[in-house]
């Protein structure tokens, strides 16, 4: 066999400097780059990485154009499939996904392609004047409602629009991008130049924003469409609710929702000394949670100047969280405490956090989700000592839409009930993403959008 | 979008405005309240909605300067507009939901402090208007800290007035005064008390002395106000609530008010931090 091109490396903020501002981590390929990585695609007969992708993306096909040096080829193949490629080239579990099912894992390093998709989305924006123009059908005069601007919403509303739909999309804060504005940091999400343009992307097929409406409490379903004249409406609201443990002492001062304390610094700016939001890490901060979003507050907080340790009750071959976010953050020098889980917070004689008392656990049998099951060690119990508790313990969808929406029914977590395709039981009403599914992935919400759209479609045309 | 069409200082510190907001002017309800940003680098604040008017489009707001976000608020002129006001938020009053001819039989008192007494404004002139016997106490530390005086005589049939110093009405706190009102023979049968966390606590008390059941409106911090963050939780009856949801009204004497308390200076170094900033800006 001939000798392989090894992957090609992505260039990165060094750990030391990129700990201390909140610039993003990684700088993405160069045009030789992207183009050397996408010769190491074999063009597999079956390729198994489509199938992987949650909305299908014809990756050999946007990878084969990379290679010959036509990006805005590339970028309209990625362009039938994904209205997000630069969110989604940064925030997907690839992994899990296109990469970890890549035939040339198997042997070697799978292919970049999130690294390559990435670079063809940044490629375009930085050439506006190359970038395929979308194709909109003629209005059809249609109006559809789309509740919520995260990634499912947004997926939706640009198909829609792309169909001729009049779309206008209400989100609830005073900006758009749901979790991708709130949740996902600066440093893995750079928002002015990049999100903001996948949302003005958006708008340019002629969607509509309104923010700060708040369905359910502004506005409800049944006065858009009964006094609106909206056709059809779809709930992609994510989910926003956060846990907490229920253990002693998570009302002290310094216990914050990892919700809270990314909302502040990433919807808010928080961190930036010109924005007015506080915020409050400390000198040492526990997160507690294994997940993307335990990793984003940890290594906010890092950031914010604090020693930062992630309390995780399994090990570290069980964190939910991307590869590459718990790689970034342990070279970033967050401390991983595993088998781990807290029992109480103690606070001093005013009020605020001074220690978390926690016990030792070990791995049992395998549970439902197939991950062996944490149990803990008895008599193990001891204190870390620290002034911030973040937790980082997974959310749930939030009830208002459906209790204020009659005959919208919700399942056992709280989701909205819906089938495959986003109908629910509500007559023109549609849902998608994680206020179905409870949390999960910007793709597959974005999957669940898009789906929806499609669905909508025929709702209305009948 | 959310113009400020009226503006007037009600006292050095404390100012009304007008502010266009249709679709939550249409919506609101007493016992609800809403978020302004004043530019796109300032802060979400909390605020109780003092008014509405559906017709106009319009909701009415009372601000007082206390840090840098609420002076930036006062700092806005007529013609000025927020970069957004969101809301409704929270539970409307739990009396809403009850059958008039109930609500008739009752006598309610609310006890209204400081700038706590705009949001009780809406509450009593919706009770008033349905015919429900209401009184109202205001209490303030000086008589020329008093707000909505003229506005509030016009929706209750008795208004008691109290202030710290005796330059007007009642020498001594509200709490001194409903016990006054009480000894004296008027008989409440329900208590609403809207103010500052620490007079709303011993307003409590007081109530619980008197057998009278009440009411509290907790003005807790607050980030998106719909229920993601949780900076607003409270215990209420032993149990953690978010009072942006599940409030902001609780039954006082289930409110862990020393826990409220602390909660709420929670960012006390920063804020002081961010007004000694401006100080040198």
């Amino acid at each position: 066999m001939a000798e392989r091109i090894p992957r090609v490396p992505v260039r990165e903020q060094d750990p030391k400097v990129r700990a201390t501002n909140f610039d993003e981590v990684c700088f993405g390929y160069n045009e030789a780059e992207a183009t050397l990585e996408a010769s190491r695609c074999l063009h597999c007969k079956n390729p198994r990485c489509v199938g992987a992708c949650p909305v299908g993306i014809d990756i050999p096909g946007f990878i084969a154009r990379v290679a010959q040096g036509d990006f805005p080829g590339a970028a309209s193949v990625i362009a039938r499939d994904s209205s997000l490629p630069a969110v989604c080239g940064r925030v997907c579990p690839q992994e899990t996904q296109c990469e970890g099912s890549c035939i040339m894992g198997v042997r070697f390093e799978p292919v970049a392609i999130g690294k390559l998709e990435r670079f063809v989305a940044d490629w375009t924006r930085e050439h506006p004047d190359k970038a395929p123009a979308p194709e909109v059908a003629p209005a059809n005069g249609h109006k559809v409602a789309v509740i919520g601007s995260g990634p499912a919403g947004l997926a939706c509303a640009g198909d829609l629009a792309k169909m001729g739909y009049d779309v206008t999309v209400f989100e609830a804060l005073h900006k758009a991008g749901g979790v991708l504005e709130y949740g996902i940091p600066e440093f893995r999400l750079p928002k002015d130049s990049v999100l903001r343009h996948e949302i003005g992307a958006v708008a340019d097929l002629g969607v509509r924003f309104e923010t700060n409406v708040i369905v359910g409490r502004t506005v409800s379903i049944d006065s858009l469409m009964d006094e609106e004249g909206f056709e059809a409406v779809f709930v992609g609201t994510g989910a926003g609710l956060p846990k907490f443990m229920g253990i002693p002492g998570e009302n002290l001062n310094g216990v914050f929702s990892a919700n809270e304390f990314l909302t502040r610094n990433n919807l808010m700016k928080a961190f930036r000394p010109d924005y007015l939001t506080p915020i409050h890490a400390g000198r040492k901060v526990c997160v507690v949670g294994g997940g993307n979003v335990a990793m984003d507050a940890a290594r906010t907080a890092l950031r914010l100047g604090a020693e930062v340790h992630i309390v995780y009750r399994r090990t570290e071959a069980e964190l939910p969280a991307r590869r590459e976010e718990v790689h970034h953050a342990v070279e970033e020098g967050i401390v991983f405490d595993m088998l781990t889980n807290p029992v109480e917070i103690l606070g001093d004689e005013k009020g605020w956090v001074r220690a978390l008392r926690c016990i030792r656990m070990e791995l049992g049998e395998p549970d439902e989700s197939g991950r062996r099951s944490p149990v803990p060690v008895p008599g193990s119990e001891f204190e870390i000592p620290t002034e911030t508790v973040i937790m980082a313990l997974g959310t749930s969808p939030n009830p208002l839409i459906a209790k204020t929406t009659a005959g919208l029914e919700t399942g056992r977590r709280g989701g909205i009930t819906a089938d495959p395709d986003g109908a629910t039981t509500r007559k023109g009403i549609f849902a998608g993403g994680d206020a179905v599914s409870g949390a999960a992935t910007v793709i597959l919400a974005m999957g669940a959008g898009r789906r929806a759209a499609a669905a909508i479609d025929r709702y209305i045309r009948g | 979008m959310y113009k400020i069409i009226k503006k007037e200082m009600l006292n050095p510190t404390v100012c009304r405005m007008v502010v266009e907001a249709p679709r939550l002017a249409k919506a609101a309800a007493p016992g609800q309240f809403l978020i302004v940003l004043t530019d796109s680098k300032g802060e979400r604040i909390p605020l109780t909605i003092s008014d509405y008017d559906p017709e106009k489009g319009t909701v009415t707001i009372v601000t007082q300067k206390i840090g840098v976000s609420s002076c930036n608020i006062v700092a806005m002129e007529c013609g000025d507009s927020f970069a957004g006001v969101v809301g409704p938020l929270g539970k409307a009053s739990d009396f809403m939901e009850m059958p008039l001819e109930e609500l008739r039989k009752e006598h309610f008192i609310f006890i209204a402090g400081g700038v706590g007494t705009a949001p009780v404004y809406p509450q009593a002139k919706w009770l008033h208007e349905r015919g429900v016997a209401v009184d109202v106490i205001i209490g303030a530390k000086t008589g020329d800290l008093l707000i909505y005086k003229e506005e509030m005589a016009s929706v209750c049939s008795a208004l008691h007035i109290c202030t710290d110093d005796g330059s007007e009405g009642f020498h001594g706190m509200v709490t001194a005064l409903l016990e006054k009102l009480v000894a004296e023979g008027r008989k409440y049968t329900r208590a609403v008390a809207i103010g500052p966390m620490i007079m709303m606590k011993f307003t409590t008390l007081t109530c619980r002395k008197l057998g009278l059941p009440v009411t509290v409106s907790l003005n807790t911090l607050m980030v998106d106000g719909t229920g993601m963050c949780g900076a607003c939780r409270v215990s209420v009856g032993g149990k953690t609530r978010f009072a942006c949801v599940d409030g902001p009204e609780f039954d006082g004497y289930e409110v862990d008010f020393d826990e409220a308390m602390r909660r709420q200076g929670q960012y006390r170094t920063e804020e002081r931090q961010a007004i000694e900033n401006q100080g040198r800006a």
